[in-house]
């Protein structure tokens, strides 16, 4: 029997809370399922949160949808709170307003190769974004910009300024586009796979980056992923999505010592160990079903192995440590479930 | 070589290239860009000088020299009246480029903006101005050019008017195509991002990115154009006696074909001319500005 504790969600509005989002659901119109279903979020000052997750399981559009991104005629926002800068917006209705958006919360993308304008000077690009934000006087604005190539380590920043895109690779690219998102000092950095396109070097490189740059400003960051190894290396705090739901988030620590969702597991033991060389990895059977196949209740249960007639309620989050909830009606794992070393 | 951390920026030849040269360049390289290029430069440059040129008034008639052959004294022959051919070649060609240019400048002024605007806004935006751009384009170029320039009124610049209305409609297509493909790019996400202003977004991200193709679309427009205001002035609509006109001229031509070919001969020829002249020049671009490598 699961046990029928009271469904209790974090206390979202914790004081030290910089962004928080609540209740997120949208679906795409002409669709009959949400994409993205009650997602609550919270990103503390300095803190790294990543958002873990397979291709499709809403990470993306979560983060498009706090930024108001999202085109308005094909996606249908039906509830969800964001409370920033101690100011709330209801994201059914509107969004964030423009001046808030490249000042306050900065994102980058994913693929650094076509996020840059390819008929503009990278200095112009940086400096455009800091006018815009500052008033400041083009002269200003391009020191900035400069004052922002060598924060991102890049080499001769005078001279860059004036290079397209083009002209630059992969990783200088995605530092250039770090420094476009940061040059206004923003609260809260909103990165969508900023390393998916790069190779590792360049990837320990960039995340690096991010967590100096995090250490000086004190900015929040909300890291989208589905590279454990990223998690590892960045992350204060973790949630985990399945099918456009959190099913699990917590500490960093929390997730990798003790994963209590049955997905999470999964995801776990199907990272390769160096501590555990030769042995087979875990696979999660099947894949995810579409979003119009979803199963009502849990949508892992086609998939768990613990599923049983009770996975048809949907399971809410709750805590099953200090800060670590998890959405599944037999977590925590121990209590219910005999596992065997 | 230096062992330092820092590469020396003067030295990479990578940076140090102006990025203009790779357009240039192979432009440069195209043959029949360049003779397209030599070809319009030329018809350019003496309807320019028109004014100075050592050639007698284009309207001044002569008399005693009906329908000369060419000659020392009239290189290009004279007309029905005793006008100097040559002269009214080169004062045409003023006209004929004029009507060029000004009648692509109107198709671009109007035809970028909205397909910028329907192309981006999408929704009823679009459907209102391409379901006109289609009522537009659903009447055949010349057609439409004659129909406006009869409703206008028959002189040059009502000519230019007509010709660049029924022009519109391509550019707008043109550029709401564009504009529907570059929108979806990530710097266009990423500006939004930043939190520009649509406005800003328009004229900076989307702008410049959907110029080339309109630069070569209002290259080979020009060509069309030409004709069309030859076309026009053939049938009277346009450029208006005694101010010269190779449509005009070609048309007062085909009564004299048998006494006075050479009546019509350089206005044809040189209609010929410029619009290969034009359409090299847009082919040459097109692949100039083409991104993929050849």
């Amino acid at each position: 029997m699961p046990v029928s504790g009271t469904a209790k969600s974090q206390d979202l509005a914790s004081a030290d809370a910089l962004l928080t989002l609540k209740d997120l659901t949208l679906r795409f119109k002409g669709q009959t399922n949400d994409v993205v279903h009650s997602v609550s979020l919270r990103v503390r000052q300095g803190e790294v949160l990543c958002v873990v997750g397979e291709s499709g399981c809403g990470k993306s559009v979560t983060s498009m949808a706090i930024m108001g991104l999202l085109p308005g005629k094909a996606t249908q926002i039906s509830s969800g709170k964001l409370s920033f800068l101690a100011q709330d917006w209801d994201l059914a209705t509107d969004c964030l307003p423009t001046e808030v958006r490249g000042r306050e919360i900065a994102m980058i993308f994913q693929e650094p190769m076509t996020s840059l304008n390819p008929s503009f000077r990278i200095g112009d690009q940086i400096a455009e974004a800091v006018q815009r934000r500052r008033g400041n006087s083009r002269t200003e604005a391009l020191e900035r910009a400069e004052v922002m190539l060598q924060r991102v380590g890049i080499a001769n920043p005078k001279q860059r300024l004036r290079a397209y895109p083009h002209q630059l690779s992969g990783g200088m690219r995605q530092r250039v586009m770090i420094a476009m998102a940061l040059a206004n000092d923003p609260q809260i950095l909103i990165a969508d796979e900023p390393t998916t396109a790069l190779d590792v070097t360049i990837q320990a490189q960039i995340l690096d980056l991010i967590r100096d740059l995090r250490d000086e400003t004190g900015m929040g960051t909300l890291m989208i992923t589905h590279d454990l190894g990223v998690v590892a290396e960045v992350a204060d705090t973790v949630a985990v999505m399945y099918g456009g739901q959190v099913v699990e988030q917590g500490p960093v620590a929390e997730i990798f010592n003790n994963p209590q969702h049955p997905y999470t597991i999964g995801l776990m033991s199907a990272m390769p160990r160096l501590d555990r060389p030769g042995e087979r990895l875990a696979i999660v059977p099947g894949t995810v079903p579409t979003i119009s196949n979803m199963p009502e209740g849990c949508r892992f249960r086609t998939r768990c192995a613990f599923a049983t007639a009770a996975c048809a309620q949907r399971p809410k989050l709750r805590d099953v440590a200090s800060e670590h909830e998890v959405a599944c009606h037999f977590a925590p794992l121990e209590t219910h479930v005999k596992v065997s070393a | 070589m230096k062992d330092t951390a820092v590469p020396d920026i003067a030295l990479d030849p990578v940076l140090t290239a102006p990025p203009e040269n790779r357009v240039w360049k192979k432009f440069r390289g195209h043959g029949s860009a360049l003779l397209g290029g030599v070809l319009v430069a030329f018809f350019v440059l003496i309807a320019l000088a028109a004014p100075i040129l050592p050639i007698p008034d284009p309207a001044a008639t002569d008399w005693g020299a009906v329908r000369k052959a060419p000659s020392w004294d009239h290189w290009m022959g004279t007309d029905e009246i005793g006008r100097d051919v040559l002269a009214r070649m080169i004062w045409g060609a003023q006209a004929s480029l004029l009507a060029g240019v000004v009648s692509v400048g109107i198709a671009v002024m109007m035809g970028v903006p909205l397909g910028l605007v329907a192309g981006y806004f999408g929704g009823w935006t679009d459907a209102v101005i391409s379901r006109c751009t289609e009522a537009l384009l659903a009447a055949p170029f010349l057609i439409l050019a004659i129909a406006l320039a009869a409703f206008l009124g028959p002189s040059l610049t009502n000519a230019m008017i007509a010709i660049g209305i029924s022009a519109t409609p391509i550019f707008i297509r043109l550029t709401r195509g564009q504009v529907i493909n570059i929108k979806s790019e990530d710097y266009v996400d990423s500006a939004r991002a930043i939190g520009l202003p649509t406005y800003r977004i328009l004229s900076r991200y989307i702008l410049p990115n959907v110029l080339p193709p309109i630069l070569v679309q209002a290259t080979l427009t020009i060509a069309t154009a030409i004709i069309a205001e030859a076309s026009l002035s053939f049938l009277g609509l346009g450029q208006q006696p005694p101010a010269p006109s190779w449509g005009s001229m070609l048309n007062t031509a085909k009564n004299f074909l048998n006494q006075a070919p050479w009546m019509a001969m350089w206005p044809g020829v040189s209609i010929f001319l410029v619009v290969l002249g034009f359409n090299l020049l847009g082919d040459g671009l097109r692949d100039a500005l083409d991104p993929r490598e050849h």
